[in-house]
């Protein structure tokens, strides 16, 4: 994948979105900008909507309130990771043809796989480390070595927008790091990389950007600024019980 | 020539035996692939369900058109569609999965069908309509069941990357702005015109064992969606030769036979398969180096 010579990458520009289940909002007013070329780390208590967010932005979800403008995004198109769990992963399907699927806005429904794509996506494959796995079946892979292949169809996007949600849970130290060197070198190609993040200690040492998020937008800025004592204590707070006897929100542009 | 005489001869001397073995390689045609993908998207109940969905149509149609196949398999058809519509309306509209609305609104469908068929017909009609009659199967049946079977390898050749995508990577098929919602009902559209064409052959109850059977057997010899869904269809083809001779030589209803045979063939793969079978999980000792 060469990297992105002509165009930046996306910007992603939210205001006011507010997203809920049962009319109990999981976002609530939401405002900011995701810069172009940007590295953004999303952290959050459990139940924060990150996840929400990352969705929202994906175009999986839609806003109750609010809108999203992606940018460039919205043409050239978003790789988005989400967590594991809808995957099938006992399917009889090969690795080479996990990772070929990234190439889709190129091949679609029908049209054949060319020598050249084949060879984007064994490069690819070697990039992250699985050059010699293109034959087996995705169901003897690790979780590491599979999160590897995800990686893979991720590069053949070749999306101006990345989102990653929850991309290094249960994975080894070694494997971390590996595919953080990856988002990095995603960000220096010029993509916009947003990911839904746990681990503090990553975000502070390879995340610029930080989005601290408790269902209310608690800080959005430099990781410096935003990763203090007294904003990560101010979202841990937040109540994550619904309020059962909530009144319907009475902020301006409220459609929950 | 004793062989010759038992394996042979009735397809050659007969032309009843000849139209059931075309007709029975014909639904193992469209039924392995539909079969291997119900397997695939653990939807193998799925087929029973619209089994006995398809039943009240087909009453319908034999009760407006007696013993006619062009009626019954249009009400059939219907009968199936409107149960696979109305189920995936109620699992978009509400939080009621999938496997529910399809229980709930197949049983409403089997009930109607007994009632219809019990208050207006013989219970031989009866047996006819969910035991069915290969051996009395016509050129125009043996047309439409070839019409089906050929129009299921065409759809499924043009929706097959997206299809596959829908059933290990749902998320990701989304995400590249395929909507898996057309996809899945042009798949239960297949599965059910692949059950009408088995039940003129079959009956409707038996129709979905053609379909179901090779497809669990097909799991223990191959690995890739190809080759299951061609071991799948060979395996249909197969116990239908097999379940006809049977039924020839020892007097017995083909229906049953037919799909006996499968179930033969499936436990042998259970026992015997080339992967992941017992023999193999348990009496394959030696493991390789690396």
């Amino acid at each position: 994948m060469g990297p992105l010579v002509n165009e930046p990458g996306a910007a992603v520009s939210i205001r006011d979105l507010t997203i809920a289940y049962e009319r109990h909002p999981a976002l609530h007013h939401i405002s900011g900008r995701f810069g172009a070329g940007s590295l953004t780390a999303i952290v959050g208590p459990n139940g924060a909507g990150k996840s929400t967010l990352v969705k929202a932005i994906a175009g999986t979800l839609r806003p109750n309130g609010g809108s999203i403008d992606r940018g460039s995004a919205e043409t050239r198109g978003i790789a988005y990771l989400p967590q594991q769990s809808e995957i099938e992963r006992s399917f009889p399907i090969t690795v080479l043809d996990t990772v070929l699927l990234g190439h889709w806005r190129r091949i679609g429904w029908r049209r054949g796989v060319t020598q050249e794509l084949e060879e984007a996506a064994q490069a690819a494959l070697a990039k992250v480390g699985l050059g010699h796995f293109e034959a087996r079946p995705i169901s003897t892979l690790s979780a590491g070595q599979f999160q590897r292949v995800l990686f893979a169809r991720l590069m053949l996007q070749d999306a101006p927008l990345i989102l990653l949600d929850e991309p290094f849970t249960a994975l080894d130290t070694r494997t971390t790091r590996d595919l953080l060197a990856l988002v990095g070198a995603w960000q220096r190609e010029g993509r916009t990389v947003i990911a839904v993040l746990h681990d503090y200690e990553q975000v502070r040492t390879h995340f610029p950007e930080t989005l601290l998020l408790a269902r209310e937008l608690v800080a959005w800025g430099p990781t410096e600024t935003v990763m203090t004592a007294e904003k990560l204590a101010a979202a841990r707070d937040m109540a994550e019980a619904w309020d059962e006897a909530a009144h319907p929100c009475a902020r301006a542009g409220a459609a929950a | 020539m004793i062989l010759y005489d038992w394996l042979v001869q009735p397809f050659v001397e007969f032309g009843f035996m000849r139209r059931a073995l075309v007709g029975a390689v014909a639904l193992g045609l469209g039924s392995g692939p539909i079969g291997t993908f119900l397997v695939l998207r653990r939807m193998s109940l799925m087929g029973d369900a619209m089994s006995h969905a398809v039943l009240p149509g087909a009453a319908i149609g034999f009760l407006l058109g007696g013993l006619s196949l062009p009626a019954m398999s249009l009400g059939g058809l219907v009968a199936g569609l409107t149960v696979a519509l109305l189920s995936g309306l109620v699992t978009r509209l509400t939080p009621l999965r999938e496997d529910a609305a399809f229980a709930a609104f197949y049983l409403i469908s089997l009930a109607l069908g007994v009632l219809i068929v019990s208050t207006h017909g013989s219970n031989v009609d009866l047996l006819h309509v969910l035991f069915g009659t290969i051996l009395a199967v016509d050129d125009p049946a043996l047309l439409l069941v070839a019409g089906i079977a050929t129009v299921t390898l065409f759809a499924l050749a043009l929706v097959y990357r997206p299809l596959v995508l829908e059933c290990f990577d749902p998320g990701f098929l989304r995400s590249v702005g395929v909507g898996g919602g057309s996809i899945h009902a042009l798949f239960l559209t297949l599965v059910v015109l692949n059950l009408v064409a088995g039940f003129q052959a079959l009956g409707t109850l038996m129709a979905v064992g053609l379909m179901m059977l090779p497809a669990a057997a097909a799991r223990f010899w191959a690995r890739e969606i190809w080759s299951l869904a061609a071991v799948s269809s060979g395996l249909a083809a197969l116990a239908g030769y097999v379940g006809l001779l049977v039924s020839y030589h020892a007097d017995l209803p083909s229906g049953p036979a037919i799909i006996l045979t499968a179930g033969v063939l499936y436990l042998i793969s259970v026992g015997l398969g080339r992967r992941d079978s017992i023999r193999t999980r348990y009496f394959v000792k030696s493991h390789l180096a690396a």
